[in-house]
């Protein structure tokens, strides 16, 4: 790679590396952002220069709100969580970022960047696992209310019995909201998904948060190299009147905030207000798919597809074990294709039918014990595909996915062997034996 | 097709499991290849289990996490056998077929007769190799244990060279700041003499590694291409 290599976060401890130099004290600490040139978003994702760093997930998500033009930003540090607010901390200290403060625990946090993004200011927090979910009542009024907001989920174990490992469980819980759904891979993904995400998230005919997930510690806590533009540059700021709802007036609070609140009234008024509310908030997770085909190149990846004898469907981590799959399998003289999921909402559903259309056998591996990827593709490529789709192997409970299992898995499919990892229950299309469903069904 | 090889070493707390994982993972960058550690270990406390998973290949690594199946097991210490002190159960669980299996001791090991036959089924190559009893003899101290073990491993996988797992010992030891910084020239009397201990460290930690280089290449263990590496000057024991 002909690329030229910076260290501007050398290894070591992130929060001595960020250090501002001695010679520096006597100097505006924040006379660095202040310099910072605005940018187009298109000049920012397609034609920066960019230079390669090694650096942690954490890293990555810091440098990418360097580069945003983020006013406000709330942390709750919370066990088990990345460093990725402190480092956001870091930046507040130099002046990229313009207010943060720590929030007393995540139910306020959530309320708080509602109140910030309303008054039209751009927002980002991070959680993770337990936290998540104790903030999850605020998280999914956020698209109801159509407020662009970036907050970066990186996955833990949420269900009994504790772990603080990587499970992206809590995926499932943040699907449903009416919130875009990204799912990165790596850091290069975290540091990608999080700049287009507050761009995608401000479009008017968009105006919805973005959660940018990960699976936890495999890439916030792990380095990898990830190609950033220069620190130079930043996105432009959030210029909120142009979002679909107005700015909030606290002196003038719009209506429908403040009185007559659909809740109050049980009548068919209140059931057509929620109603069209609901449908206008999916609409608008439907129309940010030309976004994210603009700013990130699509809402999946697709590698080898044409003439493969059996497809992984892979997002997160699951991608980066599904790589190597390909690779044990082609040296097994199997040809393997690989589709990543980048965006969980929206679904790449007509992507997948297209790309599935002949496929014979997909395999699904995933970071959980329910599998919602499975039933998310099983779902969007019904009636357009007749693979067989095995939903599995499954790993939870934060362990790492052997490599092996997914490839057992691919061969199994496809000489028709019964799996060993993976339930019968789980196994969906193609020509599943009913009897022997039953049978399973009967036995455990 | 890569070369590839997915190492887990097992070993004791204060063996400097991790360490030795860091250099032969960085050595192996240094030689123009690819790598990835993942550390494992509980309460950090000697003789505590630890375990550290090392990926190194001539191709970009994309997999993460531990290594369930491995194509080498290094184990660093005989108790990780004989009192299971581990967080992989039996020693050898998940070795791939035709694995490598280097061991430090002394001499051939008894394995009950079910583990026995178990490595026989899957064809393993056990090589034991006296680590510490290297140490001691080329360094006089037995915390290159280490070191001799990753010099071994250097030659039998062939992703790295002498050279690159030399710099990497400096790398891990002088940090590149330090070096870069000023100069031995510049530095005051005290850090010099830090300095020198510290020479005197990578030295003998070298001479170490390339003992257990030489051992894995006069044992028919190394990779095709690998030779012999130059005897060290001062491997005299102090």
């Amino acid at each position: 790679m002909s690329e030229t290599e910076v260290k501007t976060n050398p290894q070591g401890d992130p929060i001595t590396s960020v250090a501002a130099p001695p010679s520096a004290a006597k100097k505006d600490p924040h006379a660095e952002a202040k310099r910072q040139k605005v940018v187009t978003p298109e000049y920012m994702f397609h034609e920066a220069p960019r230079t390669k760093e090694f650096i942690t997930g954490s890293e990555a998500a810091k440098e990418a709100i360097r580069r945003s033009n983020v006013d406000l930003a709330i942390a709750y540090p919370i066990t088990p969580q990345s460093e990725t607010m402190q480092l956001v901390g870091v930046l507040y200290g130099e002046g990229y970022v313009k207010e943060y403060y720590r929030g007393e625990e995540e139910v306020g946090v959530m309320a708080a960047i509602a109140g910030g993004s309303r008054s039209g200011v751009r927002c980002y927090t991070a959680t993770a696992g337990p936290g998540t979910l104790r903030g999850l009542e605020g998280i999914a009024s956020w698209p109801g209310h159509r407020l662009p907001v970036v907050a970066m989920f990186t996955c833990r174990v949420v269900n009994a019995p504790l772990a603080i490992q990587p499970d992206n469980i809590e995926v499932s819980y943040l699907l449903n909201c009416g919130m875009i759904v990204f799912h990165a891979e790596n850091q290069q993904d975290m540091f990608d998904f999080t700049m287009a995400g507050f761009t995608i998230s401000e479009k008017n005919d968009v105006t919805l948060p973005v959660g940018v997930c990960c699976d936890g510690f495999f890439v916030t806590h792990a380095r990898g190299y990830v190609r950033m533009q220069d620190r130079g540059i930043k996105l432009p700021p959030r210029e909120a009147w142009r979002g679909a709802v107005p700015v909030l007036d606290a002196e003038n609070p719009p209506a429908r905030l403040s009185r007559d609140a659909p809740v109050q009234k049980s009548n068919f008024m209140a059931y057509n207000i929620h109603a069209v509310w609901q449908q206008e908030v999916w609409a608008a997770v439907e129309r940010s798919r030309r976004y994210i085909h603009k700013y990130m190149g699509g809402l999946l990846t697709a590698e080898n597809i044409e003439g493969a004898e059996a497809i992984i469907i892979a997002s997160g981590s699951a991608a980066a074990q599904s790589r190597e799959a390909v690779r044990l399998c082609k040296e097994k003289g199997l040809n393997v294709g690989l589709i990543k999921v980048r965006s969980l909402r929206p679904f790449p559903t007509q992507e997948l039918r297209q790309l599935c259309g002949k496929a014979k056998l997909i395999v699904v591996p995933e970071f959980n014990y329910v599998g919602w990827l499975a039933k998310e593709v099983a779902t969007a490529i019904y009636g357009f595909s007749k693979a067989k789709i095995i939903g599995g192997p499954r790993v939870y409970g934060g362990q790492s996915m052997p490599v092996e299992l997914i490839v057992d898995e691919v061969e199994s499919g496809l000489t028709g062997k019964k799996s060993t990892n993976v339930a019968m229950s789980q196994i969906m299309g193609g020509t599943v034996n009913p009897d022997e469903v039953a049978h399973f069904m009967r036995s455990i | 097709m890569a070369k590839r090889f997915n190492i887990r070493m097992a070993g004791v707390g204060g063996q400097g499991v991790v360490t030795g994982s860091h250099i032969l993972s960085t050595a192996v960058i240094n030689a123009g290849g690819e790598s990835t550690i993942v550390p494992f270990y509980g309460s950090e406390k000697r003789m505590a289990p630890v375990e550290s998973y090392v990926r190194v290949s001539d191709e970009a690594i994309y997999e993460i996490g531990e290594i369930t199946f491995p194509h080498i097991i290094i184990i660093f210490h005989p108790q990780v056998i004989t009192h299971g002190k581990s967080y992989t159960m039996p020693f050898y669980f998940g070795l791939k077929e035709d694995g490598i299996a280097l061991i430090n001791n002394d001499g051939p090991m008894k394995l009950h007769k079910d583990q026995a036959r178990e490595l026989e089924e899957r064809r393993a190559k056990l090589y034991y190799f006296p680590a510490t009893k290297t140490s001691l003899d080329v360094a006089g101290m037995d915390l290159a244990t280490n070191m001799a073990l990753m010099g071994c491993i250097g030659a039998i996988t062939g992703l790295t060279s002498m050279a690159g797992l030399d710099q990497a010992v400096k790398d891990r030891f002088l940090g590149k700041g330090f070096v870069v910084s000023g100069g031995t020239a510049a530095l005051d009397s005290v850090v010099e003499r830090k300095f020198k201990k510290k020479q005197e460290l990578i030295e003998k930690n070298v001479a170490v590694m390339r003992a257990g280089w030489n051992y894995a290449v006069d044992k028919g263990w190394a990779a095709k291409e690998i030779q012999r590496a130059e005897e060290p000057a001062a491997a005299a024991a102090v």
